[in-house]
């Protein structure tokens, strides 16, 4: 983990890594868009607005997983202060919002016809919500401050305060009175969804999370060369 | 094929969703390459190869 840690080193592994994380990411999301366009029936209840959850669900997985990970990067960064950590954290804060703000909105455009509104002030959304908050927040926070490694402590702090979030994302649906469906997938006894719906949603949530981290690692890459070439440049170095 | 792209009378709603995906994954993937081109092929120019 401390070895990975080191820039030099994780541009050596990441490199032969991220054509082929980024190649099996492209395979499971034409594979699960396939089926979820295709082959999965129309569900008896809402019908063909069923394939909208191959959307929502995997990016509302990866948002938070990409907040979990925000966080645990930010707690490595504050206690070990290492640069890395503070990249890491901060390069998968933009990938987090978007996989966020596509969650709200698929979720919104599925509210519509299966729950007759866009949007409602539950539990479940309105957390979910503050989720992108907290995302645009450490953004802003970052850009705010000039000097890097105090804008980088704000930030960690920040994103650790803002962790304590995702549980109750989590557990909305069972505190409180949701319009929101409670966990069909993860729960006690076994998925309350049928088979034929549900291994094109494990597909499309591979693929998601496999673009998720072609895309962090590249942006990691990006930052690590960016990085050398402006202390190169302050050392008097002319491109 | 119009059965398909009717969605049973959902399709605003399906397609969407599908495009908003889309676009968002979409650009995401192109905002990133992009940088990364861009870095790269100044970090390439550096005499000594070595990230910090």
């Amino acid at each position: 983990m401390f070895e990975f840690a080191n820039p030099k080193r994780f541009m050596d592994v990441s490199r032969p890594l991220v054509p082929w994380i980024g190649g099996i990411a492209a395979i499971c999301l034409a594979v699960g868009c396939y089926f979820a366009l295709f082959v999965v029936p129309p569900e008896r209840l809402q019908g063909d607005t069923v394939r909208i959850m191959y959307v929502h669900v995997p990016a509302a997985w990866v948002s938070m997983m990409t907040y979990g990970l925000m966080a645990l990067a930010s707690l490595f960064a504050l206690v070990n202060r290492h640069p890395l950590a503070d990249i890491a954290a901060r390069e998968a804060a933009p990938l987090g919002a978007v996989f966020t703000a596509l969650a709200l909105i698929t979720g919104s455009i599925w509210g519509k016809p299966t729950w007759g509104t866009y949007w409602v002030w539950d539990a479940r959304l309105t957390s979910f919500l503050l989720l992108l908050f907290l995302y645009l927040g450490y953004i802003a926070l970052w850009n705010a401050i000039d000097d890097e490694i105090r804008a980088a402590r704000a930030a960690a702090v920040l994103a650790l305060v803002g962790a304590v979030n995702l549980p109750i994302i989590v557990f909305s649906v069972e505190w409180w009175n949701t319009l929101h469906q409670g966990e069909s997938i993860m729960r006690r006894g076994g998925p309350s969804i049928a088979q034929i719906f549900l291994w094109p949603l494990f597909i499309m949530a591979a693929g998601y999370t496999l673009l998720f981290l072609t895309l962090w690692v590249l942006r990691i890459r990006t930052a690590i060369m960016t990085r050398a070439v402006r202390m190169r440049m302050s050392a008097g170095f002319a491109p | 094929m119009t059965q398909f792209l009717d969605m049973g009378g959902y399709a605003p709603f399906v397609w969407s969703a599908y495009g908003v995906t889309v676009l968002g994954l979409g650009a995401a993937i192109i905002i990133t390459l992009r940088a990364y081109a861009r870095a790269k092929a100044m970090f390439v120019k550096l005499p000594d190869r070595k990230p910090q």
